[in-house]
């Protein structure tokens, strides 16, 4: 398709340790088109982050081991690429912002410095220009110039956040990998970002694979939806297939476990169990354990792809049947 | 990830730091070499050839030769013999000498951590002014006024050594103090010994163990350098040091004499050393999975 | 009446190289026998100094405190562990609150140990009944918190708090660090030994729409004071505060045809360093007047909601 910008083929990721192999990613698909938001949601180790850094091929290798698939960028597999012309890629066509802004800022540089420095690593400009191009990013992202020459410690952590976001934005980048970009922050300075991000993302028409935990930030951000669990997209389609017809028990489990502001239930219905170990993933569907509607052809057989309407795919055997 | 192993027993810290170490061949070798010396000074009666003072005036400075492997000195003692026999006296000080310093560096270093403020402020001080004078003086001072002899020197050699490990118990101390657990043990009405000895020096204890194994060796080395101007064994003891002491005026002629003390000492140095670098990665979270 | 606790203009202030720092400054709240307080507030609002305070985890400053209608703001060392059998703590971060040398057992049993009234094949039995009733299996006896994943950490903490048999329990953020179907698990075992025990909670949180699910009242704080308190239902349905206004706008809502109106703040949080006497929200307050720099007062508005801002009482 013309539009299409980032299209992930049959990912299939590891982490080698010692004598364990952690299956992080097991034959993940992924498709974004240019100006869209693609919200990556999941729990904690299900692989999302695993998929951002190897789409930056920012992954330590070892442990981890790409060992299939394809990452298309604007046609190009990146996985390909040779180094140099992947660093091109770095920053100037992706950038990422991490959960942490801690992490991701100097903290014996000035915040203007780092940002002048980021663009000056990915294009030829004189350091003045850079220093008012700068100064443009911060405005951008509502800090005033004059804290320009200010140190990280200065900031606070909504506006740190703000910093990085400047910072991956400063290269106007076609694609923004971000990820749990506003978990450490609070509810009213989240509220401050993401509306930062939405602007942003008009205003440049970046596209932005949104890695999140949090169905809110899903349904106020996104167009499409991928849900991972145990490294497998279980459910993806627009936000309204997601929402509205959610077709897969893990989907309806993560609605149900949500306290809702807007009714009167007495108790929630969390999904039993955990995540299985990523080490010894079961055979089969990989949510056989934990799904109140399994039968025993979803053990035996495996979770089964399927249609349930246009762009909307489902990981279950049952789905349509149940849910 | 949770790693609870099939029979839902789970692998204690410690187990994984002994697996963790012996990956590492160097500071296995040094274990190796450590026990090895260990077992000599044990078993030395049996082990050795002849008694540590046992002279033979009519067989002095021998080459090494078929009855005595490593020769004789100048009054016909068989150097080999008195080598295992000094593995005694060099682990002997080495242990009790870095026992003495690390059990009062840590009791001061405990309470100076744990309690912060004014306790720390005071001892903290004048551990600083103990570490302004070197460590060696200190040592050869303190030997020379308690007078020579082995015991003095490891009195002199574990009390000079205090602050070293005050410090590193009470910053490791500092970082643990704040943790969420300790604020959980006060909830349940732990009295703060209980909170040191249970909570706080179990989760200290990793760069005190380094310390010691590392000091060991040191302390092994500060003993030799006590015996060798005179202030630690006596003879006829067969203190390495000593032993390079009483060489060192026929080294020209005779240079065994001074060889083989030097590489004992050398070996059980760098052994003690090379297993504090092990234990030192073997007990980093950081490399943990 | 059946007031379990009772806080009387409660103060904590820090002294830092920059002046002092109100961190609670001037709380005041009750709550009933079984029943849920709720207080919520962003980072440095004082939630969590105000819980630890009130466990004598920290010295106040000034004001009172009433357990059980009994005044123990200043307690000599037999009271405090009298009282620390009765209020219990469930922390945060369930990766930082276990001591990382100890097993599940032992750390479930220590309370029993320190207090040292019950034999040891009674404190055997009793952590074996601890284990059940927060759903930990008996398996897990010998495992390391660092084995264990977040949601099963999380009930050892409750467990440990558990095994003193306390009234009350402070629950600082017990669930934020908790993914969304674990989260749900705990909650719902926290509720269930609220109901078996009768037990009183104060659950402070950031997440709005955990304290809704979990409390009977809730109170807003902002910047170490309290700026509004009602019934669950009445604050979301009848926020009176600027402050609780913006908050509850700025919950992502999980409906992808939620159509409200955000209140974006302007601005940071002021410095709770040395604070001017009025309102300390009225830097980031869209309806700020002249007004707002003289000291507020609490007015109770309605049936037990109580705020604390000169524009809300004259709407």
């Amino acid at each position: 398709m013309e539009n299409n910008l980032l299209k992930v083929n049959d990912l299939i990721i590891e982490y080698h340790s010692d004598k364990k192999i952690v299956q992080a990613v097991n034959g993940v698909n992924l498709e974004l088109n240019k100006g869209e938001t693609l919200g990556l949601v999941g729990e904690t180790g299900a692989g999302k982050t695993t998929i951002a850094k190897a789409i930056l091929r920012i992954l330590p290798d070892p442990p981890a081991k790409i060992k299939q698939g394809k990452i298309f960028f604007e046609g190009t597999d990146l996985l390909e690429l040779s180094e140099k012309k992947m660093s091109h890629i770095k920053g100037n066509e992706i950038s990422m912002i991490f959960q942490d802004p801690m992490t991701a800022l100097n903290p014996i540089m000035s915040i203007g410095k780092q940002i002048a420095e980021t663009i000056r690593l990915h294009e030829k400009i004189s350091k003045a220009r850079a220093n008012i191009e700068a100064i443009k990013m911060l405005e951008l992202v509502g800090i005033p110039g004059e804290r320009f020459g200010e140190y990280p410690h200065q900031f606070s952590g909504g506006m740190k956040q703000r910093v990085v976001i400047a910072m991956a934005l400063a290269c106007k980048p076609k694609l923004l990998l971000a990820d749990e970009p506003t978990t450490a922050l609070d509810v009213t300075i989240q509220a401050q970002v993401l509306e930062l991000m939405n602007k942003l993302k008009k205003e440049l028409n970046t596209s932005v694979l949104l890695i999140t935990h949090d169905l809110g930030i899903v349904a106020e951000m996104c167009d499409k939806v991928a849900v991972i669990y145990a490294g497998e997209v279980v459910e993806s389609g627009s936000a309204i297939d997601i929402f509205d017809n959610t077709a897969h028990p893990y989907t309806k489990g993560l609605f149900d476990s949500l306290p809702k502001l807007d009714s009167m239930e007495s108790r929630l219905k969390p999904i039993k169990g955990m995540m299985p170990d990523p080490t010894e993933l079961p055979s089969g569907c990989k949510f056989y354990d934990r799904c109140p509607y399994a039968v025993e052809d979803c053990k035996s057989l495996g979770a089964e792809k399927k249609e349930m309407g246009s762009g909307h795919y489902v990981l279950c055997r049952r789905a349509g049947e149940v849910c | 990830m949770p790693a609870i192993s099939k029979n839902g027993r789970a692998k204690s810290q410690t187990m994984e730091v002994i697996k963790r170490l012996s990956k590492n061949k160097l500071a296995l070798s040094g274990l190796i070499i450590i026990l090895l010396l260990t077992l000599l000074a044990v078993f030395a009666p049996l082990i050795a050839p002849y008694g540590y003072a046992e002279q033979n005036l009519n067989a002095v400075y021998l080459s090494p030769c078929k009855e005595h492997l490593l020769g004789t000195d100048r009054l016909g003692r068989d150097i080999l013999s008195r080598l295992i026999f000094g593995t005694r006296q060099s682990l002997r000080i080495g242990v009790l000498s870095v026992a003495i310093a690390a059990v009062l560096g840590t009791i001061l270093g405990s309470i100076a951590g744990f309690y912060g403020g004014r306790t720390d402020n005071i001892i903290m001080r004048i551990l600083d002014i103990y570490q302004s004078i070197p460590g060696m003086l200190l040592s050869i001072a303190l030997a020379a006024s308690l007078g020579p002899g082995v015991n003095n020197a490891i009195i002199a050699i574990g009390i000079s050594t205090i602050p070293s490990y005050s410090r590193i118990i009470r910053a490791s101390i500092m970082t643990v103090r704040d943790k969420e657990y300790i604020e959980a043990a006060i909830a349940i009405n732990a009295n703060d010994f209980r909170i040191i000895t249970r909570h706080v020096l179990p989760n200290a204890f990793a760069p005190l163990i380094v310390e010691i194994t590392m000091n060991i060796g040191n302390s092994i080395l500060a003993a030799a350098t006590l015996s060798f101007i005179g202030l630690g064994a006596q003879p006829p003891s067969p203190e390495w040091g000593a032993m390079l002491s009483e060489g060192k005026n026929f080294m020209r002629d005779y240079g065994y004499l001074v060889i083989y003390p030097g590489v004992c000492i050398m070996a059980s140095v760098l052994s003690f050393n090379l297993l504090g670098d092990g234990l030192r990665d073997a007990l980093d979270p950081r490399l943990k999975n | 009446m059946g007031n379990i606790l009772e806080v009387r203009n409660l103060k904590k202030y820090f002294n830092t190289p920059k002046g002092q720092l109100h961190a609670v400054d001037g709380v005041s709240f009750a709550i009933e026998k079984g029943k849920t307080l709720g207080i919520v507030g962003e980072s440095g609002c004082g939630k969590s100094t105000l819980g630890r305070t009130i466990l004598h985890l920290l010295d106040s400053t000034d004001g009172q405190i009433f357990f059980e209608g009994k005044d123990i703001t200043r307690v000599n060392k037999k009271e405090l562990v009298k009282i620390r059998e009765e209020m219990q703590i469930i922390f945060q971060d369930p990766f930082a609150s276990l001591n990382p040398r100890m097993s599940v057992r032992q750390i479930i049993m220590e309370p029993l140990i320190i207090q040292g009234v019950m034999t040891k094949a009674e404190m055997e039995q009793e952590t074996d009944q601890l284990m059940e009733t927060v759903g930990l299996a008996r398996r897990l006896s010998g495992a390391y918190p660092h084995e264990l994943d977040g949601g099963r950490r999380q009930r050892i903490g409750i467990a440990r708090a558990l095994a003193l048999n306390p009234k009350f329990i402070l629950c600082d953020e017990p669930v934020s660090a908790l993914d969304v179907s674990i989260q749900a698990q705990i909650l719902n075992l926290m509720l269930d030994l609220q109901e078996e025990r009768g037990l009183t909670y104060i659950f402070v949180t950031h997440d709005l729409s955990v304290v809704k699910y979990i409390s009977d009242e809730i109170m807003v704080m902002y910047l170490g004071q309290m700026v509004e308190k009602a019934p669950a239902d009445e604050l979301f349905d009848n926020p009176l505060h600027p402050y609780t206004k913006a908050l509850l706008s700025a919950i992502p809502l999980p409906d992808v045809h939620a159509k409200r109106k955000r209140i974006l703040l302007e601005g940071e949080i002021t410095s709770p360093i040395n604070p001017k006497p009025g309102c300390r929200f009225a830097a980031r307050c869209i309806y700020a007047t002249q007004e707002c720099a003289e000291p507020q007062h609490i007015v109770e508005i309605s049936k037990n909601h109580y705020v604390s801002c000169h524009i809300a009482e004259s709407h």
